[in-house]
Formats: C-alpha cells, structure tokens, sequence
C-alpha cells in the first residue's frame, strides 16, 4: 500500500464518504418504501402517513447523493465508470427503472391524495376511479427492487469476475452478477435499508402503538441484516478473496467488522429497550461500520482485479478541481442541507425540546 | 435495428423526455415567485391560491424531470462508455458544479413546497428564487457540458494520455451563447405551456379569477422571453457558423460554397443529388444574415468531407421547425404583450384562447426541434473532430430491449403526468367555484338588507 493518500485516495475516500451519506439517508427512503407495502394490521393507514409524511420533504435532495457518487466516479475515475457501466449495464438499467418508478409513484400518489382530500372536503361523492393501488404497488415494489440492485452492483464489484484486459470488459454481462455472493449484498442491502427506516420511522411518530409497531419491524429486519451479513462474510471468502483477507486479515479491517458487529448488537438491544434515540445512532454506526470496512476491503481496487484507484486516476489538474468544487460545495450546501433537516426534522432530530 | 442505432435513439428518447420537465423545473419556479410576490404586495388571496397551485404542479414535474436527469447521467456510461472515458475528466467540473446546483434546488424545493406553515413568509419566498435560480444554474452547467461536445477546447488528444485543461473545456465557446438560448426556449416553454393550460380552463369558464391571474403571468413570462429568443438565435447560429461549418451548412441546406449565398425557406433537401425541392430562396439571404454582408462566403456541404456530414434533411427541417414556430411565437408573444401593457384581458377575443392553446405544445416541439439541430447535427461526432460516435458505444449486445423499455416507460409517464396534470386543474375548478359561490352569498344578503 502507498504511505501517505495522494489526491485520487482522496477523491475515492469522498465517494465512499458519499455514499455513506445515500445510504444513511436515501437507504432509509427506500426502506419507508419496503414498510409501505408491508403496512398491516389494524394502524396501516396510519403507518403509511407516517412513512409518506417522513419522506416527502427530503427524498429528492436525499437522492442527490447518488449523482454526486456518479458524477465524481465518471470526473476523477473515468475507467472505473466505463467498465462498470459496460459491465454492469442490466442490473444497473433495472436500478434505473427502480429509481424512476420510485420517485415518479410517490409523487403521483402524493398528488392523487391531496385531490382526493380536496374532493372529499368539497363534499364531492366517493372516491373516484383514480390511479390509487397501482401506484402503491409501483411504489413498494420499486423501493424493494432499486435497494437490491444497488447491492448487487457493489457487491459484484467486490468479486474478480468482471475483468478487464486492453480496453475490454472480459467478464461478459451476464455472468458475474448472476452469482450467490452478489445477490446475498444484494438483500443485504435491502434488509439495511429497511432496517434503518424503522428504526428511523420510531421517532417520526409520537404514538406509542405506532412505535412498537416500527420496532418489531426493526428487530425483523435486524436479524435480517445480521444473518445476511454472516452469509455474505462466509460467501465473501470465496467469491471475493482479496478484499475479504484485506478486511479480516489485517487489524485495521478486523477492528471495523468487531465495531460493526458491536453496535449491531447493540442496536439490537437499545431498539429492544425502546431507547429510540441510541438506537438510531448504534444503527447508523453499523452502516458506517459496513461501507469503511466495505472500502477499505476494496483498496486499492475500484473494480476488484480489474480497475485500481491509481490506474484509473484523471488528470491532477482534473482531481484538484474536483476537490476545489467540492469544497466550496461543501461550504454552500453543508449548511442548506443542515437548514433542509432543521425545519422538517427538528422534532425528530431533537425529540427532548419538541 | 442496429446496436448503434438503439443507442442513439434510446438517448434521443430520454433527453427529449427530461428537457421537457427540465425546461419546466427551471421555468415554472419564476412563475410560482412571481405569483407568490404578487401575493405579497397587493395581499389578493387569489395570488395565494394561483401560487399553491403551480407549486402541487411542479412537485410532480420537478421529480420526473430529477429521476429522468439522474437516469441521464447513468446513461452516459451504459450507452457511451468509451465517451465518457475519454471526457469525463475534461467536462467532469461542470458536471460537479451541475450537481451542486441541482442539489440547491432539491433542497430549497423541498423547503418552499413543504415548508409553507413552517417558514416565514420572507423565508418562503426567498426559497423559491433559489429554486428559480439554481435552475438556471443547472442549465448553464450542463449546456456548459453540451457546448464542449460541440466545441471541444481544452483537449488535445494526443500519442498516450491527452492533455486537458477542464477550465477552457468548461469556457468553450458555444457555453454562453447556448445557454442563454436554452434558458429563454425553457421560459417560454413554461410560460406558453402554462398559458395553454388556462386558456383550456378560460375557454369554459372566461370569468374565472384564478385562471385569469395564471394567464397574464405566464403569457407575460413567455412573451418577454419569445420577443429575446431571435437575438440569442442570431448570435448561436453565427457562432454555429464559426465553429460547425457543416451543421450551419446542414440547418440551412447549403451546398455549394460561394458568395452571395442564398437563405432556404423550408424545403426539402435532397443529400444525393445536392437540390432543394420546394424552398423559398432568398437571394443573398444566409449571407446577410451570417457576416451582414451579402458577398460573404458561406462554406457549403461540398468542401466538408461526404463522410462528415451530419443527415441534411433531418437538420434542416427541424430548423426551419424551430424558426417558424418562434416567428409565430414572436407575434402572439406582441399581441399579449400589447394587451398585458395597456391593461386589457387576454382572454378577448376568444380565439386568442385558442391561439394560446396551440402555442404551449407548439413551443414544446421547438425546444425539441432545436435540440435536433444542435445534436442531430453534431453527428457524426459526438466529440466534435475528434470522437465519431460510434466508436463511443458500448459494446454491449441487445440494446434495443433497454430502448424499448425505457420508450414504454416514458410514454407511460408522459400519460400519467398530463392525466394528473389535467385532474389537478379540475380539483382547483372546484375549490374555485366554491370561493366564488361563498363570495356571491354575503352580497346578496347585504344587498337585501340595504
């Protein structure tokens, strides 16, 4: 490894950082989306108004974070991208779709309501044909999908199969993503989304039934994300060595896995106890926990075998931009975004002063 | 089809898909500022409600047009890996700096729509002209990406590693000019496309307060904008004129180099044979209007190497599409104009309605006109001299089944959003003959009492 990080270790150390930042937030968007279609029992109205209410004001800047690991991947790592969209380009079209469908259903249902509503408070007749269950399902569905594919694509990225030889993806476009390991982060990533969405979604309400039921749900989930992560340790080991001896054969990689675990475990425990507030902090921990270890696996891989952080390095005139942008991004946008969550998150950021 | 073929179309399919609602998004917030400062300053509830209104309608518009964005710049790679190889470090700031400003308006559209009972009213309005302006922002950014492509400095391939210089790339000549150019078609865009809207409601009911209101912004936001358009149309197609001899060449079909060249009014132009059957020729014509001099040599097609001609036919008739519908444009933007001055209604005669009406579509298909001449005529580069496109596409098989699926899932859109759209004016018809019928009650009574 190279001693000290030189400006392409520090643009990729911002995308990871970015894509933290989707996970923690979006992540949990999408997992509103897994909780909508598995709303029941007799406060399944309820719940859904408090999904869509928790959403609607911060999805799409939640969103932007994707675009800002896109764009930084294809501006400072240009092979990375065009050997892994080559790749990659089925489960990625169908994120595509996913993502699509996600953002235009929730909107559409947002809007078909509010006429709803409308209708009914002018004393209008009964609920007309309108777009209605369709869109639920559309919105459900993709919020289960679009999770899946992202860990399908990050996790082939993990494995040796894709392959890159003089300018040619040499994998094929089938078969690497079309494996157990893959598609165990694949589920992974959809048992991590919607377990920080109900751990989330416990202080977007104040009524305890509410509560209790997005806590059973965390636990579900939890479990969920504890037994895939085993499966995904033990199929890693195999399907992609490298960045599983990185992360478990060094001491810096074993402390990121024994952190995670530990505040897995106590999330766990806390959100069993209902003590909402650290469990929501035990849970982000074991995200960044899962996407450090997750990175620092990777290192210097890009494309596991195939595109490495320096080889696929833009110009230091390109880099230095970037980084420049993004700082100032960062001055302007740090402050908006943090302006976004205090009018709309207030209560739930800081439950003790509502 | 051919790989290289559904590559193509499948782009063309979905920039046409999301300029429309990125036209919208950029547009439709100075609609929804305006309404709402009106609000403001003369306290006439029914600015509130106009503003409340637009602001349902682009919360639906503004999530199409950033998930059709996003799959954009996804694409880029899936369609076009070996493109963005080579650009992405040399265009990859504006595109940074695009996402800074797409992320401002994800924020502050977030703010202002949810935000009404939570902010300031101050504070509420301040956050749509960020909205408003960080839309335009976006548009300069990526129009910055768009003028590279068709102007490339700052880049120099070369044996090895090109040499790049992002800043000149970002400053390419056709930048400004291209975006003042899109930002006006996306104003007019908004503003026509909303007129249409009204006017549709106005011919039912012509008293209607709301839609009145809605009607004299939107026609006074494109009417300015209509009236600016053939300036920054001049000074795109002279700089065309300087940079892309064969797309000037193609939008005008103009064959044969010489002085004193002619201008073609519509027509057919035929690549084989080099004619153009049916135009009205203007003699001196594209002379005059490129170097305002009627002796100026205008290179023609037949000193550009055949297989570096862009599809003449295609070119030139979006252009002269583009052009007609802005002349058009151009005269009801004088009339309404005339009319919003002087103080009249816009909704007399009738058949000006329905001139409105005709006029919101019609302004859509020159925007997309426009973008046929602009990428369309680039080809067949997709890096001008330098990048055919197509040793740009992926050599992934099959690409037909992910154009047909994205053309079903637009048009899925496309129907879905006017439906909605439509249901959405009827719900406000609704609130709105409420607030009439409660407003007609008192004076009644009063008037009874008296």
């Amino acid at each position: 490894m190279a001693g000290a990080p030189g400006l392409p270790e520090i643009v990729a150390g911002v995308i990871l950082l970015a894509l933290m930042v989707y996970v923690l937030l979006a992540g949990a968007d999408f997992g509103g989306g897994v909780w909508d279609l598995f709303a029941g029992g007799p406060r399944r109205k309820r719940q859904r108004d408090v999904i869509a209410h928790a959403i609607g004001p911060v999805w799409e800047a939640n969103h932007v974070w994707m675009i800002v690991a896109v764009v930084l991947l294809f501006t400072a790592f240009p092979r990375a991208f065009s050997v892994i969209m080559t790749a990659l380009h089925v489960p990625v079209t169908v994120m595509l779709v996913g993502i699509v469908l996600r953002g235009s259903s929730f909107v559409v249902r947002k809007l078909d309501e509010e006429i709803e509503e409308e209708r009914v408070s002018l004393g209008g007749p009964g609920p007309e044909s309108g777009p209605g269950p369709g869109w639920q399902i559309t919105f459900a569905v993709s919020s289960l999908v679009t999770p899946v594919m992202l860990g399908v694509i990050l996790g082939t990225l993990s494995t040796p199969a894709i392959g890159y030889e003089d300018g040619v993806v040499t994998g094929g476009f089938l078969r690497p993503w079309l494996q157990p390991f893959p598609w165990t982060v694949g589920f992974l990533t959809l048992a991590l989304f919607a377990w920080l969405a109900a751990i989330y979604l416990t202080l977007e309400t104040r009524d305890p039934e509410l509560r209790d039921d997005f806590r059973r749900r965390g636990l579900g989930s939890g479990a969920a994300v504890g037994l895939l992560g085993g499966l995904a340790a033990v199929l890693g080991r195999g399907a992609a060595p490298e960045v599983s001896g990185h992360l478990l054969g060094t001491l810096a990689g074993q402390a990121m896995v024994v952190v995670g675990l530990l505040s897995w475990i106590g999330a766990m425990v806390l959100l069993a106890r209902r003590h909402w507030v650290l469990a929501r902090l035990a849970a982000g921990s074991t995200t960044l926990a899962l996407l450090a270890g997750w990175g620092f696996g990777m290192y210097p891989w890009l494309v596991a075998g195939a595109v490495s952080i320096p080889e696929a390095a833009a110009p230091d005139v390109t880099l230095r931009l970037v980084l420049a942008i993004l700082a100032a991004g960062t001055f302007l946008l740090v402050p908006a975004f943090a302006y976004l969550y205090w009018v709309f998150k207030k209560q739930v950021l800081f439950p003790g002063r509502g | 089809m051919s790989d290289l073929l559904a590559a193509r179309s499948q782009m063309a399919l979905s920039l046409a898909f999301h300029i429309v609602f990125a036209a919208i998004g950029i547009g439709l917030p100075v609609l929804m500022v305006l309404a709402e400062a009106a609000w403001l300053r003369t306290g006439k509830d029914v600015y509130r409600r106009l503003t409340r209104a637009w602001s349902k309608g682009l919360a639906l518009l503004f999530a199409v047009g950033a998930v059709s964005g996003t799959v954009l710049s996804f694409e880029l790679g899936l369609l076009w890996p070996r493109f963005m190889e080579v650009a992405g470090p040399v265009i990859g700031m504006p595109f940074s700096l695009e996402g800074l400003a797409f992320f401002t308006e994800a924020i502050f559209l977030g703010i202002y729509l949810y935000g009404w009972d939570r902010i300031s009213r101050g504070a509420h309005l301040a956050a749509g002209i960020v909205v408003a302006l960080s839309g335009a922002a976006s548009a300069l950014f990526v129009l910055s990406v768009n003028g590279w492509m068709n102007s490339p400095t700052g880049f120099l391939p070369g044996e090895g590693a090109p040499v790049i210089d992002p800043v000149a790339a970002m400053t390419n000549p056709f930048w400004i000019a291209n975006t003042i150019h899109m930002v006006l078609a996306a104003y007019i865009v908004t503003g026509f496309g909303a007129a249409a809207l009204h006017a549709l409601k106005l011919l039912k009911d012509p008293k209607s307060e709301l839609h009145r209101a809605a009607l004299r912004l939107a026609v006074g936001l494109g009417a300015l904008t209509a009236l600016l358009q053939p300036l920054s149309g001049d000074i795109t197609a002279r700089m065309v004129a300087q940079e892309q001899p064969a797309k000037l060449a193609a939008m005008e079909a103009h064959f044969e180099t010489g002085p004193c060249a002619p201008l073609n009014l519509g027509g057919l132009p035929n690549e084989e044979t080099g004619e153009v059957r049916w135009a009205l020729q203007v003699p001196c014509g594209l002379s005059l209007l490129v170097a305002k001099d009627p002796d100026a040599v205008i290179t023609g097609l037949n000193d550009i190497p055949r297989d570096e001609w862009p599809p003449v036919a295609p070119v030139h008739i979006a252009f002269q599409v583009m052009v007609g519908i802005g002349m058009l444009l151009v005269a009801l933007g004088l009339w309404g104009g005339w009319r919003i001055v002087r103080g009249e209604p816009l909704v007399e005669p009738r058949w000006m309605l329905w001139a409105f009406l005709a006029a919101g579509p019609l302004a859509v298909v020159a925007m997309q006109a426009g973008w046929v001449v602009t990428e369309v005529g680039r080809q067949p580069w997709i890096i001008y001299g330098h990048m055919r496109t197509a040793d740009a596409v992926t050599p992934m098989p099959g690409l037909v089944v992910p154009f047909t699926l994205f053309t079903l899932l637009y048009l899925f859109l496309t129907v879905v959003v006017v439906l909605l759209m439509l249901r959405l004016a009827r719900s406000v018809d609704a609130r709105e003959a409420r607030i009439q019928a409660e407003a007609e009650r008192p004076s009644e009574t009063g008037a009874t009492s008296s």
